[in-house]
């Protein structure tokens, strides 16, 4: 069935038309993602083979998101899942949509897609309809063939479509939701199996014709100044084809990558730097964060106006050490100048935050650079994706014309990623007949986000070293619900007297950024302690307590569906070293619930922890891929075993320590216990985030657990193996 | 000095000429175009670059290309591997990682495990794999693969 193309333009003349009626109203209804870039074609377009081609500014971090994404459209599209491509994190090709980052591109990001494909959708039968001259209300949509089952008649999609027809901005049309084919299937993830035959999946695959090889020199410490090296020497080294010096900034490419590398290693013998010792003093880390620089902001505050309780107060201190995101594999970018062009892959989080400290750094305008994003290795927040670009884009400047490719050491990634922040917060409460009836809770902590983009300044470490210095900025607090230092800082339960206050540090002797969880982990873990110890001194059942100073019905039926799978029994003994703990949180109050039971084993002679078994209750709304939620939820968990029993970045006066496995052990294939996790799907309600739930619930389970096994109280992570036998009577 | 290298690469003769200390991982990725092995710490520590040298799991970015050669090279792109294939089915069909940057080595030290004739069972596996890091927490996952793949090739 071929449509005529007058028909075409008459019936998309008058959905123009009818839509012109309704701008207003129709902004209004666009999904925060739409509103920055409301053209539809910019976000789905219908392609001549028989596919639908889907653009998204989220970027495929080994989570599974183009693949869930996928889903989203192939259902709001009403095509079956193999017709969908998409692409992702391009700036001469998707939407802005800032950072993949938050456990928000499900929820947004998704969001976004459903709209537009929705609003496609109805663009596409209204054209039919009005070419046949039938109402739109009377076909159906099959695998993009479009039905009028009354008549049999029939067309698709890609005979409708012609050019242009998307060409135009969404108004917000909505269409019932349509049926869930793709949604709510473990649809394998697109990525996996290249993965597993060594296809070119990452951006440290790239090969491209005439490509080189670049390395850096980083400073020794934060603020070193390169006073001189030696660059007749290594000029005269294989292979090497510049030696690329600016301010403190040391870089050079060579040939090959081992040449770059044997390159790197004679400047780094080579080069002087002046040092200062710019850190705090790690045995006094509390009080050094607690003596910087801060705003000070009340985020909670309700019923001061009520008498002062009467009762048992209690009082309690928690931290967590600065850590680590320790990706795998070492941060890495492909630059090229060609033509007066800068074309960059990176591994970023997010590529048009990029682009614009790149063109700062460069002093190039912003539409002669081009940002695509290609995977990386897993990230967990802001590692050195942003700045390996950085370095590549400065390396390829100094050689027009040749791809550089950068990928840093071992050493580069763990001495200068930005570290997920140390924190110290303080809680304290009054019980009175079994209830929490005053909670009090402080927290400490310096910036979670000095992503490219946020704070102003240049976010990339290349630029702090030019001459002159590009410095970074000081990134801002980021509003409640979210939080950045205070995420998750409100607990979720009710209590008639709270007060709740965030002291933002401004200072970052060391470098910080966002790092899975950002605070929420640190706050998770303090409440969740604290509560468990209220319960005690109470002499209550830990999750009886929480179910009854709960209101929400969502987090008491997570909670419930925890204690269930993990056989929760009120009163049991733990002691001998084994017990077993419990927590819950629901990420920034507004995303996906987690509630966890954890089983653990203490070692008498070594105090080293293991844990055997979490049991794990989830509720994220609308589940878009139970298999990927599950995956998410597993790595959450054992991410946070791993930070709260084994990880801290070691540092002196001067320098970080902690530079490669040795000095910064993760939890490895022996140590990690079985995970069990049941799902509360909600379908047809709002998928929430999930990427991050699971880690702050598991890291106060584990230290809640290590007490029911030790009669150990540790409040500082990591719950070391030394401080558990010094105070294991 | 450079040299001449002949390399038995997935059971292909191939000749290449670099420094005897090259670390057999460059080579294989940016002189014979294999991307399988990655680059993770260059020091031995995680084991993303795993190969497999006359049938054992090695660390390739610290091998010697000089040690290397005269021996038989294995790759996760290796074709004709009843082992090598029924591993990364099984990785397939247990969505066996989150980004996988790991998973080239987790492959291949199971590979040599199996065809070394070992006992697969989730202890077992774990301790093969007990130096080889996960960041993203897809152990469990990766067991089970391991342990489907055992299976498979024993026909149980």
């Amino acid at each position: 069935m071929t449509i005529a193309r007058r028909d075409l333009l008459k019936g998309a003349g008058a959905i123009v038309a009818s839509f012109a009626l309704r701008p207003a109203l129709a902004a209004a209804a666009l999904p925060t993602d739409m509103l920055k870039q409301p053209a539809l074609d910019g976000w789905v377009r219908i392609d001549p083979p028989g596919t639908v081609t889907i653009f998204t500014g989220k970027v495929e971090l080994g989570q599974g998101i183009l693949t869930a994404l996928s889903q989203i459209a192939a259902d709001g599209m009403g095509v079956d899942f193999a017709r969908i491509a998409i692409i992702g994190g391009d700036t001469s090709q998707t939407p802005n949509e800032g950072q993949t980052s938050g456990s928000q591109s499900v929820e947004y990001g998704g969001e976004a897609l459903r709209d537009a494909t929705a609003e496609a959708r109805a663009l596409l039968i209204a054209t039919a309809a009005a070419a046949r001259g039938v109402p739109p209300e009377r076909l159906i949509v099959e695998d993009g063939t479009i039905r009028d089952p009354a008549t049999g008649w029939s067309t698709t999609y890609w005979q409708v479509a012609g050019t242009g027809l998307l060409h135009r901005d969404a108004v917000g049309t909505t269409l019932p939701a349509p049926a869930r084919r793709s949604i709510g299937q473990s649809v394998p993830r697109l990525d996996i199996p290249s993965k597993v035959r060594g296809g070119a999946s990452y951006v440290q695959d790239m090969r491209l014709p005439g490509m080189l090889h670049g390395r850096v020199v980083r400073p020794p410490s934060y603020g070193a100044i390169l006073v001189g090296f030696d660059e007749t020497a290594v000029r005269a080294l294989p292979g090497v084809l510049a030696v690329v010096h600016n301010g403190s900034f040391l870089g050079l490419v060579a040939e090959r990558e081992e040449q770059a590398i044997a390159a790197r290693n004679a400047l780094v013998v080579g080069a002087q730097w002046t040092q200062t010792p710019t850190l705090p003093d790690p045995a006094k880390l509390h009080d050094a964060l607690r003596a910087m620089t801060k705003l000070v902001l009340t985020i909670s505050d309700k019923g001061g106006d009520m008498p002062a309780p009467t009762g048992q107060r209690f009082e309690a201190e928690y931290s967590r050490p600065y850590i680590a995101h320790a990706s795998i594999g070492p941060s890495c970018a492909v630059a090229h100048l060609d033509g007066g062009t800068l074309r960059v892959w990176s591994h970023t989080q997010g590529v048009f935050p990029l682009r614009q400290n790149l063109a700062t750094l460069l002093g190039l305008p912003e539409d002669r650079i081009v940002v695509a994003h290609r995977q990386g290795s897993g990230c967990y927040g802001h590692n050195g994706a942003d700045d390996v670009a950085g370095d590549a884009a400065l390396l390829a400047r100094a050689l027009p014309g040749r791809p550089i490719r950068v990928q840093w050491m071992r050493d580069d990634e763990f001495a200068w990623e930005p570290f997920g922040a140390a924190m110290v917060t303080k809680a304290s409460a009054t019980l009175d007949a079994g209830r929490i009836v005053d909670w009090h809770y402080e927290i400490w902590s310096p910036p979670h986000s000095t992503r490219p983009g946020e704070g102003g300044g240049n976010s990339l470490i290349a630029g702090w070293a030019m001459d002159p210095p590009q410095p970074p900025g000081v990134p801002k607090p980021i509003p409640q619900p979210n939080g950045s230092g205070d995420r998750n800082g409100i607990p979720l339960y009710a209590f008639a007297r709270q007060k709740v206050v965030f002291n933002h540090i401004t200072d970052m002797p060391v470098r910080v950024s966002a790092l899975r969880t950002l605070g929420a982990t640190t706050n998770v873990f303090a409440i969740e302690c604290f509560i468990d110890e209220l319960a005690l001194a109470a002499g209550a059942d830990p999750v009886a307590f929480r179910l009854a100073h709960l209101q929400d019905e969502r987090a008491i039926a997570v909670i419930e569906a925890a204690a269930k799978l993990g056989h929760w029994q009120a009163g049991a003994k733990g002691g001998n070293g084994t017990g077993r703990g419990f927590a819950f949180a629901q990420y920034k109050n507004l995303m996906a619930y987690v509630a966890v039971v954890v089983d653990l084993a203490v070692d008498r002679e070594t105090g080293g922890i293991r844990v055997r078994k979490v049991s794990a209750a989830v509720d994220a709304g609308e589940t878009i891929n139970p298999d990927g939620l599950r995956n998410q939820i597993e790595g959450g968990i054992i991410q946070a075993i791993s930070w709260s029993t084994k990880e801290q970045v070691r540092f002196d006066r001067t320098r970080i320590l902690s530079r490669d496995w040795s000095g910064y052990p993760i939890l490895a294939f022996p140590e990690v216990p079985a995970v069990e996790i049941t799902v509360i799907d909600r379908p047809g309600d709002r998928a929430l985030g999930v990427g991050e739930a699971a880690c702050g619930p598991t890291a106060a389970a584990v230290a809640n657990a290590l007490y029911h096994a030790t009669r150990v109280r540790l409040r500082d992570m990591p719950l070391a193996p030394a401080n558990i036998l010094a105070a294991w009577i | 000095m450079t040299r001449s290298f002949e390399l038995s690469v997935n059971g292909k003769t191939h000749q290449v000429e670099v420094e005897p200390q090259t670390p057999l991982l460059y080579v294989l990725r940016n002189d014979l175009a294999l991307n399988g092995a990655k680059f993770g710490c260059g020091l031995g520590q995680c084991g993303a670059c795993t190969v497999n040298l006359d049938g054992a799991a090695v660390r390739s970015c610290i091998t010697p290309v000089a040690v290397a050669t005269g021996r038989r090279i294995t790759t996760i792109e290796q074709d004709g591997s009843p082992t090598l294939a029924a591993l990364q089915d099984a990785f397939v069909a247990e969505q066996a990682m989150q980004c996988g940057y790991c998973i080239n080595g987790m492959i291949m030290v199971a590979k040599a495990f199996i065809d070394g004739g070992g006992t697969a069972s989730d202890e077992t596996i774990r301790d093969a794999l007990a130096l080889n890091l996960c960041r993203c927490g897809a152990h469990n996952r990766i067991v089970r693969a391991v342990l489907r793949a055992a299976g498979h090739r024993s026909g149980t």
